[in-house]
């Protein structure tokens, strides 16, 4: 009896430590979400928006894809591929790819769609774009030796491979189509996912219905979804509190959720994350005085990031102080070492202090002035240009603010007119070497908008990149981190960005990560009655 | 008439040339292009040149300019607006799509503006320096001074609050469901409407005002001719020519110009599809988009001139 009571303890207990388990799945209902911008083309090889990821990512699969339910989003789990092994030389990424799995055309799926697939992100055509054919660099060849294998050979070792092929933008295409046209999936959709297409209304909305032939049997849970193309934010809160829309994958501000939670109260579930996406300032090395390392590391010493994070987060989607990897993942710096670098001692008065002795030894004169130039968008460039300045007058520096229009802004940042000015840095998975390629000597990233040369960095990221054992990994990691950010402060970061995703408690079956490109595939996603 | 007819299409001519020739140039001349409005701003640090190049050879943007222009104006002159540099998607494709519910839009809203600004302004005007006129001129000065999307946010707030409902957020053809259709349109008619009948009911007062003070009119009501009369034979018809410019070109603005009304109430009308254009540098879709609400204003400038001679017979064309 003691015995049964205890087990019934336990199941009680269980139940409520994971309330998911208590309730089974529910199949049925149409998902709809508010997405704040609409996808320029279908081809996920092609474009670099959130935009196309949300109403298109359940059309397809990826190789594999990071677990659903891991928060910190950086673990591989299988998809279209069911296992994989890695060579003792570290060179040689074997992959065992699922069977009965069909093309929305019915044509079945094998190694040589992963194989066409992957072709053409890594290797295009001449004339075809493929936007991250740079983060494949280390691969020598993809092969597909029979129908359900795969095999990637690279060119050295890479601690990151694993995690490069996670990327929800690599949506396996039917090899016969892209032979025929590589241009093809640009205006068509046809995939292997959950879902299958049904109509797309240009600037208004996209329809998928269940897919009834998925290889995951048993799901997807939902009949379909709908994805509304909503710009104005005020008009996705609207949607969200008139319970016309169940979530808004992107995010909203600390002042939508809290508005959401006052109207709907227990109708709205709460997911909160660090969000890996950052505002950094680009000092640009090429203009007087920045180009002396003394006055960049004022810059960064005059930031009170701690007391900044407590004011900022409550109007802006920034919150956490941050490395150069998104707090609380793998291959973060923990708080107490980050602490260590200057601009992120907690003594604020002794990093004033500091900053104004080291601006007066690189000769720069009380009342200097320089122009911040920042994006003409409003969340977060706003608040966090605006207390950059403030922060920047505490030490004597006189800041005026250049805003630019956002179409015309990176345009701006790539003629390299500006002293001082907000960069910007999103990825689609937290991965040292996506988040630190940033920090590369300009000629070997065009992107540095600080425009300097550091080999010592350059050696570092390389040896991190190949560095296959964890520690080892990290540890150079924290070298990198001190030496972009302390030593050198070649770039600034101001606070990680905060992803708050309020939602409907009738969603379940979704769990957030810090990135916004991540789970979107929506197989796993159910609606309670 | 037929000859005036003839010259007033004609001189359409040069002026669409000078409107493309000045957009081509304008759009040219402001930084950024499409390739860096698809790359540059979505925080990737991997994107490059040889990316940029493809897209930009893809696209036509390596040719020289006056390759690009002599491009554009033969393909008008098939009338081939081309390919939306953003989509890819035939250009007519994307303005068909939006122009049925920016054109609904504008007739429900002009509809409700004229069939309250005219007999508002008349009554105003007859009733002057009463409190029938007080009242009419609040209604129409705070409808001049409350921008249409405020007055629609307030509107979806209050609808939020009170009701715990919003609006549909997918535009449905009337043809197709009349009731979604109004549940979703009714709102912005009625926020941009307000403003737009404003603007009638004050110049409709002032201009009757004016007539009302003619002798002609003096004449009639020594007659012993019915108010009724004097107001409708003989004062309107003088006191609405220039109301009629004015909502002809309030209707023409409506077309294309609802940039944040549209945004507000998620409509997926011409005016979201001209910023969204602005901001992605999609060169095509602006061009067609700026000749086409050029086109709409001198047509509709047209068929007024025409109007006037057949609402006011003293009027002659030559």
């Amino acid at each position: 009896m003691a015995l049964l009571a205890r087990l019934l303890a336990l199941a009680v207990a269980a139940l409520l430590a994971f309330p998911t388990l208590a309730q089974a799945p529910r199949y049925g209902g149409e998902l709809v979400f508010p997405v704040p911008s609409e996808p320029p083309s279908y081809d996920g090889h092609r474009e670099e928006t959130f935009g196309l990821i949300h109403p298109l990512a359940p059309f397809y699969n990826t190789l594999l894809r990071v677990d659903p339910n891991d928060r910190s989003g950086t673990k591989p789990y299988p998809s279209l591929a069911e296992s994989w092994t890695v060579s003792p030389d570290g060179k040689t990424y074997t992959f065992k790819i699922r069977t009965g799995v069909k093309f929305h055309d019915g044509s079945e799926m094998t190694s040589k769609d992963i194989k066409a697939s992957y072709d053409k992100i890594i290797f295009p055509p001449p004339g075809v774009g493929s936007t991250r054919k740079g983060q494949y660099a280390v691969v020598e060849s993809v092969e597909a030796p029979d129908a359900t294998t795969v095999v990637f050979k690279l060119k050295h070792p890479s601690g990151s491979f694993i995690a490069s092929l996670l990327s929800p933008y690599n949506w396996i295409y039917k090899a016969d189509i892209i032979a025929k046209d590589p241009h093809w999936y640009e205006t068509h959709i046809m995939g292997t996912g959950p879902f299958i297409f049904v109509e797309h209304v240009k600037g208004s909305h996209l329809v998928g219905k269940k897919n009834p032939n998925y290889w995951d049997k048993g799901k997807p849970y939902l009949d379909g979804f709908r994805a509304i193309f909503i710009r104005d934010s005020a008009a996705q809160v609207a949607a969200i509190r008139g319970e016309r829309a169940q979530i808004q994958f992107r995010g909203f501000t600390p002042k939508d959720r809290d508005n959401l939670k006052a109207a709907l109260g227990d109708k709205i579930t709460v997911q909160e994350s660090p969000w890996d996406c950052i505002l950094l300032v680009a000092i640009n090395h090429k203009k007087k005085p920045f180009d002396d390392p003394r006055v960049r590391r004022a810059l960064t010493l005059a930031l009170d990031r701690y007391e900044g994070s407590k004011a900022l987060s409550q109007i802006a989607i920034v919150k956490e102080v941050a490395g150069v990897q998104v707090p609380g993942t793998p291959y973060a710096t923990p708080p107490e070492e980050l602490a260590k670098i200057p601009g992120y001692w907690h003594d604020i008065e002794k990093s004033r202090a500091e900053a104004k002795r080291l601006l007066k030894e690189a000769g720069v004169p009380d009342g200097f002035s320089f122009t911040f130039m920042n994006r003409g968008i409003p969340m977060p460039y706003e608040p966090l240009g605006v207390w950059m300045i403030d922060q920047w007058r505490k030490i004597g520096l006189n800041v005026t603010q250049r805003v630019i229009e956002p179409a015309a802004y990176f345009g701006a940042l790539r003629r390299g007119e500006h002293e001082v000015a907000m960069d910007f840095q999103c990825g689609y998975i937290v991965e040292p070497d996506l988040d630190m390629y940033k920090f590369l000597s300009s000629s070997r990233n065009p992107a540095n908008y600080g425009y300097y040369e550091d080999p010592v960095l350059d050696k570092l990221y390389d040896q991190q990149s190949q560095a296959t054992s964890p520690d080892e990994r990290k540890k150079i990691i924290k070298e990198f981190e001190s030496r972009v950010l302390g030593e050198q402060a070649h770039y600034l970061m101001t606070l990680q960005w905060h992803r708050i995703i309020p939602h409907s408690s009738r969603l379940h079956g979704w769990t957030i990560t810090p990135s916004h490109y991540l789970n979107n595939t929506l197989d796993t996603v159910w609606l309670s009655q | 008439m037929g000859y005036y007819i003839f010259k007033r299409l004609l001189a359409m001519i040069p002026t669409m040339l000078g409107v493309a020739v000045l957009i081509f140039i304008l759009l040219r001349v402001i930084p950024g292009d499409v390739v860096e409005a698809r790359y540059l701003t979505q925080g990737s640090a991997y994107v490059s040149q040889d990316l940029m190049n493809i897209e930009r050879k893809k696209l036509g943007l390596d040719q020289p300019l006056w390759k690009q222009f002599t491009g554009w104006m033969t393909g008008l002159a098939h009338l081939d607006f081309g390919l939306s540099m953003w989509t890819g998607s035939p250009i007519t494709e994307e303005i068909k799509l939006r122009f049925v519910l920016s054109l609904q839009l504008a007739l429900m809203a002009s509809t409700i503006a004229t069939t309250l600004a005219i007999p508002l302004g008349i009554l105003a005007a007859f009733k002057q320096d009463t409190w029938v006129d007080y009242a009419v001129r609040v209604f129409s000065i705070a409808g001049l001074a409350t921008p249409s999307f405020w007055l629609g946010s307030l509107m979806i707030l209050a609808m939020l609050i009170v009701f715990h409902w919003v609006p549909p957020m997918v535009f449905t053809p009337l043809w197709v469901n009349p009731w979604d259709n109004l549940a979703q349109l009714i709102w912005p008619a009625l926020a941009v409407g307000y403003r737009y009948c404003a603007v009638g009911t004050r110049m409709m007062r002032s201009t009757m005002l004016e007539v009302l003070r003619e002798d002609y009119i003096r004449t009639a009501r020594a007659k012993g001719l019915k108010m009724k009369l004097i107001l409708t034979r003989h004062a309107l018809k003088n006191a609405i020519l220039p109301v009629l410019t004015v909502i002809s070109t309030e209707f023409a603005f409506l077309l294309g110009g609802l940039v944040v009304t549209e945004q507000v109430f998620n409509l997926n009308g011409l005016g979201m599809l001209f910023v969204e254009g602005i901001s992605h540098r999609d060169y095509t879709m602006i061009q067609a988009l700026v000749l086409l609400v050029a086109t709409t204003f001198l047509a509709v400038n047209f068929v007024v001139d025409i109007a006037y001679g057949w609402i006011d017979p003293r009027i002659r064309y030559r």
